[in-house]
């Protein structure tokens, strides 16, 4: 059986790459707003690109912030990309106000002064925690940045980038882990990582 | 940790890549696929396709053309040209592009810029610039301090505006990156216009790309340690088999500057 991902589907930007990267790595990836179709999925990804605000009004404005905090809850692998990670924390400085889903602790920041912002360029992970099954056979592995704001460090944190000191690239609380990079715009290391998540999706799903 | 990307920038005319390419073993010169994956499997950080294409009843061929992209290479890619109105800019969003790049259209009416940031985000946006060296330009408004004037319609025309003040107002409107080209050195291979690449980087906070003028690989590296780029752009070196991208990355590395390996 084809191990089944529903990526969350709020109408925002392009989100056929995060699709078609999952179905490189051996998923049945759908796009998808249907509460149905997310329940009986063996594991959520969470995109996300432009403005945390922005991103978190059409979460609601769809019910997907619903069907998200669902999903994390249920113990079902979860995966949050770029904006899609950012959400999962309870604020962004991006866009005071506007609560994000809390499912992580912490905060969104600024990325530190003295860079360019937005970080758009390939960057080298700092693993963390090592022997995260995310990064199996991936030390040191480069990956595509496309951002302004990043989690601030906590204990979720499971590897950093250097862009003006230490930038929070992923990070893991049991089921619900997370990417500040695009792992689908990262070519070989970016599928390694999602087949890396793929096949834990998978043992999950039997187990 | 500044990590310079390289970008092959690839000319295209309804969903075909033109302008001499010439590598051994291709089967299809004009493939975009096919070239994408080259430069993918050479190390390339991202491609942009410029769409020459004049007639805008044949720009369907270029959304198909991304979505091919889109379908087989796993790196960002950017499309520019012709892009006037955010509608077709979202049409190239959706069909699988990372970012747009839009130009004489900016120049036209500066708020496509923002409503393409406030539509689809500034990491999206990419507003190109091409400019010219012309001392102090007459404008309206007084003559121009830079020195560096904008030019549209791929370099013949004069439009008055201040590079770098133009630069600093498409930031201000949400472009998330600057794509500058020096038309004094595009096609010359003399090596980049460090100079103005300098003065555009030093007015804004959003990353720059260099481009016009790499006649080899030892010409990417001033763009960054003398112009102040975060990307380099090169055409003609990459396509006529001159140089791969790793030897460009080689060639920057050497120089002192990180890139992602190869």
């Amino acid at each position: 059986m084809a191990i089944k991902i529903a990526v969350l589907d709020y109408g925002i930007g392009n989100l056929r790459s995060a699709q078609k990267s999952l179905i490189r790595a051996g998923a049945d990836a759908q796009l998808t707003a249907d509460p149905e179709v997310i329940a009986a999925a063996d594991g959520v990804v969470l995109p996300g690109v432009g403005a945390f605000g922005a991103c978190m009004a059409a979460l609601e404005r769809t019910g997907l912030d619903v069907q998200a905090k669902q999903a994390a809850d249920s113990g079902r692998p979860f995966l949050g990309i770029c904006v899609g990670m950012q959400l999962l924390y309870e604020e962004s400085d991006e866009s005071p106000g506007h609560p994000g889903l809390g499912i992580l602790s912490g905060r969104v920041v600024l990325l530190p002064e003295g860079v360019k912002r937005p970080q758009m360029q390939w960057n080298k992970l700092q693993l963390t925690t090592p022997g995260h099954p995310l990064f199996a056979g991936l030390d040191e592995a480069w990956m595509y940045f496309v951002h302004s704001y990043a989690a601030e460090n906590t204990d979720a944190t499971i590897a950093t980038a250097d862009y003006g000191g230490p930038v929070v690239a992923a990070a893991a609380v049991d089921n619900v882990w997370a990417t500040q990079f695009h792992p689908e715009k990262s070519a070989d290391a970016g599928r390694t990582l999602l087949v890396n998540w793929v096949d834990w999706v998978g043992r999950r799903a039997t187990s | 940790m500044k990590v310079v990307r390289v970008i092959p920038c690839l000319d295209v005319d309804r969903g075909r890549v033109v302008k001499g390419v010439n590598f051994v073993d291709l089967r299809d010169a004009g493939d975009p696929v096919e070239l994408a994956a080259i430069y993918d499997t050479q190390g390339a950080d991202e491609l942009v396709f410029l769409d020459i294409t004049a007639s805008s009843d044949d720009r369907d061929t270029t959304v198909a053309m991304a979505q091919a992209v889109a379908e087989q290479v796993y790196i960002p890619f950017t499309i520019g040209g012709g892009i006037r109105t955010v509608d077709d800019a979202r049409r190239l969003l959706r069909a699988g592009a990372d970012k747009v790049s839009v130009n004489s259209a900016a120049v036209a009416r500066p708020e496509l810029v923002s409503e393409i940031a406030a539509e689809f985000g500034s990491q999206c946006c990419v507003v190109a610039i091409d400019a010219r060296r012309s001392g102090e330009v007459e404008t309206s408004l007084g003559p121009v301090p830079s020195g560096f004037e904008v030019y549209v319609k791929g370099g013949r025309e004069a439009t008055g505006l201040d590079a770098v003040a133009w630069a600093e107002k498409v930031v201000s409107l949400g472009a998330g990156e600057i794509l500058l080209t020096s038309m004094d050195r595009d096609g010359t291979r003399e090596g980049f216009d460090v100079v103005m690449t300098r003065a555009i980087s030093d007015a804004v906070n959003v990353p720059v790309i260099a481009s016009g003028g790499v006649g080899g690989v030892a010409d990417l590296a001033p763009g960054v340690l003398e112009g102040g780029a975060d990307a380099v752009l090169a055409a003609s070196i990459f396509h006529f088999g001159e140089s791969t991208v790793a030897e460009a990355k080689a060639a920057l590395s050497s120089a002192g500057i990180t890139v992602r390996p190869a």
